[in-house]
């Protein structure tokens, strides 16, 4: 599904990404782990075709498709979904306009007809209830004033909403209280399927106790060091990343 | 000199200016060409009107319609609002003639006077001598002074005192004409003791010739009455519109203003609201959606005379291409005026290079006790919202859509009539869509 070949990425004349290498599969979960600043962000973020970061070297392949070759929004349509560290606020946008207007952009570019307000309705209804989500919190405006488990839980009901072939979790785990990421790896873990692939960036075992991989991979310094199973997650968990850095 | 031409004019039609138009407006004629005499149009050299040069627009062969010759036009013909459902009763001016073909079937509470301002002249001359030309200050406004020497009609709203009228009111501004004309409208509103009113105006230009319209309305808000006025400006990139809101409140009494413009050509909107009694409240809105070579200059005076009163103003200006947006919010407190409450609010978005905004808050405080303060910003759209819109599939131009209609929804918040906010979100999203607002075929372009 996903060819990631010799990465290299620049964000303000700075060299980020260092020659990554990483193939995932349809069915398959990948954990990327590292210290801060190592680059986990960056690759999300490069992958999603935030226009802040400048790719320099490599190449990146999405269900056969020239990854970054398409814009920002042509990614999200193609099955590609960025659950954000730092969810955004769009103050005077309603969460009710904007999921309907990036569930029909999606549908255009499959050819299909817009949604209709019932179908629609109903869809935000049986997603909103998979992630326990106050129904007033889809009346307010993208992300505001929304408290930081809220955001990351809207997060996932917007992947929920959007189905997409490939998740891409950016640091989901932080900020939320241990029922909260109960919640939200119980949304993540039914979503997952044969046909859809997942990669979970984060610093803790934590969120991968709910969510199992098939993949850890150590992210330092711009490369992928070290790529294990899961075992290596509960290793890491135990012994920290200098036996992995400093071997 | 440009102001020469219009002082002979003046003087040479005194009498066909006087004939087509009654005593009570006439009345205030000598005074105000006494004062435009002496100072003229606002030039740029003025601190006021750094950013807009307003005389250049008459310096030009301007028409004006002094003998009322008549327009043939039946409004409801030539033009359909896009702003339905307000009122079964509209009213036009077209011009700056009240236009009195349509036979008014509203039933209004007794004692109402809704319509042509000569009419209510005639009929009612002591109370339209008692304010008429009084609110609207001229002795160092000279675009005032000369609307005043030259208006001949406009339109009237009188409501008696304990009057409600329950629903808003509907003016529609329509410039006509063949050749390029100087219009002067005026409108005067009283509302007396514990009276309510609202009104929208809108206007709109149906011919495709340069106009320059100076435009007067009075407002007069007497002891806890309410009054809303709402401006929506839909005019072609040929017009200049020069606009002056003078309002004026006693005790208790609300007033609550609006203006939109949606798309224009080149606009001045001056506002003086003077809070004379105490508990007096005034919230004061305005919008601007400009591109291509449009300028929209609000100019705000805001005059706390009487304590305990409250003001609060909200402006934004989003401005696109070359447009150029300039804003100044003057906030006067006098000395006794304590315990005042004044909140002054301008976000601008700058959505191209090109586009340019000049904005300048300015307080003077002479009470020790009062509650003031002020908050600018300009700048451009949120990357990181765009970026995040993207990110869910939602197209660029979208994405910046949905952003600048989200930036406008706070002022359109402001209007209290349900219909207006749902029609006016309607409005804008079709606004920024570059569709056009407005009848496909009136030949217009904008």
């Amino acid at each position: 599904m996903l060819q990631i070949k010799n990465l290299h990425a620049i964000v303000e004349g700075k060299e980020i990404l260092k020659g990554i290498d990483l193939e995932v599969n349809a069915g398959e979960i990948h954990a990327i782990m590292g210290p801060n600043g190592s680059g986990k962000s960056t690759l999300a973020s490069v992958l999603a075709g935030n226009p802040r970061f400048e790719v320099t070297r490599g190449s990146i392949t999405f269900n056969g498709k020239d990854l970054l070759d398409m814009e920002a929004e042509d990614r999200a349509r193609e099955g590609l979904f960025l659950s954000f560290q730092y969810p955004v606020e769009i103050p005077g946008v309603s969460m009710v306009n904007f999921m309907r207007a990036a569930v029909n952009e999606q549908r255009k570019y499959k050819d299909e007809d817009p949604i209709s307000a019932s179908d629609f309705l109903k869809l935000m209804r049986d997603k909103r209830e998979l992630l326990g989500m106050d129904s007033q919190l889809l009346n307010r405006s993208v992300n505001e004033g929304f408290s930081g488990g809220e955001k990351k839980k809207n997060e996932i009901f917007q992947m929920a909403m959007l189905n997409p072939a490939l998740s891409i979790l950016d640091e989901t785990d932080s900020g939320l209280d241990i029922d909260a990421l109960k919640i939200v790896a119980a949304g993540v873990k039914k979503l997952h399927t044969k046909e859809n692939a997942t990669i979970v960036i984060t610093h803790f075992q934590r969120l991968l106790e709910y969510i199992k991989p098939d993949f850890v991979h150590v992210l330092y310094a711009g490369k992928i060091i070290k790529s294990g199973g899961a075992d290596l997650a509960l290793e890491l968990e135990e012994r920290g990343y200098d036996w992995v850095i400093n071997p | 000199m440009i102001e020469q031409q219009y002082i002979d004019l003046f003087q040479q039609f005194r009498n066909e200016i006087d004939q087509n138009s009654v005593a009570g407006m006439n009345a205030a004629r000598n005074a105000a060409f006494e004062t435009f005499a002496r100072i003229g149009f606002p030039t740029s050299s003025q601190e006021d009107y750094r950013h807009s040069n307003i005389i250049l627009a008459f310096d030009a062969d301007l028409g004006l319609n002094l003998r009322n010759i008549p327009i043939p036009v039946n409004p409801y013909d030539a033009f359909k609002c896009d702003v339905p459902d307000l009122s079964t009763h509209l009213h036009f001016l077209i011009n700056d003639r009240y236009y009195d073909k349509i036979q008014s079937a509203e039933n209004l509470p007794e004692g109402v006077f809704i319509g042509c301002m000569q009419t209510f002249a005639e009929k009612y001359p002591d109370i339209f001598a008692r304010y008429y030309a009084k609110i609207a200050d001229y002795s160092n406004n000279g675009t005032v002074a000369y609307n005043t020497m030259f208006a001949q009609d406009g339109f009237m709203v009188y409501v008696p005192k304990n009057t409600v009228i329950e629903k808003p009111l509907q003016l529609i501004n329509i410039l006509r004409g063949g050749v390029d004309l100087n219009v002067n409208r005026r409108i005067l509103i009283i509302a007396e003791e514990n009276a309510q009113v609202k009104i929208l105006t809108c206007d709109h230009t149906v011919d495709n010739v340069h106009f320059v319209v100076t435009q007067v309305t009075e407002i007069f808000a007497d002891v806890s009455s309410q009054i809303d006025f709402y401006e929506l400006e839909d005019n072609s990139a040929k017009v200049t519109r020069l606009n002056s809101v003078f309002s004026e409140q006693r005790e208790n009494s609300t007033v609550t203003t609006s203006g939109i413009t949606l798309h224009n050509g080149y606009t001045r909107n001056n506002y003086r609201f003077r809070l004379l009694g105490q508990h007096a409240e005034a919230h004061v809105g305005g919008l601007a959606i400009c591109d291509k070579t449009q300028h929209i200059d609000n100019f705000v005076f805001l005059d706390h005379v009487a304590p305990h009163c409250t003001s609060h103003e909200l402006f934004k200006t989003i401005l696109n291409d070359s447009a150029t947006g300039v804003f100044c919010g003057k906030i006067l407190v006098e000395k006794d005026a304590q315990k005042t409450q004044a909140y002054q609010t301008n976000r601008n978005l700058c959505a191209s290079e090109n586009a340019r905004m000049f904005s300048k808050p300015q307080l003077e405080i002479y009470a020790d006790d009062v509650k003031c303060s002020h908050g600018l910003t300009t700048g451009h759209l949120n990357d990181d919202a765009l970026f995040y819109m993207r990110a869910r599939g939602i197209d660029k131009d979208e994405a910046r859509l949905l952003l600048m209609v989200a930036f406008t929804r706070d002022v359109v918040d402001l209007v209290r009539i349900d219909s207006l906010q749902e029609r006016l979100i309607h409005l804008i999203d079709k606004r920024f869509r570059g569709e056009s607002t407005r009848c496909g075929d009136c030949g217009v372009i904008c």
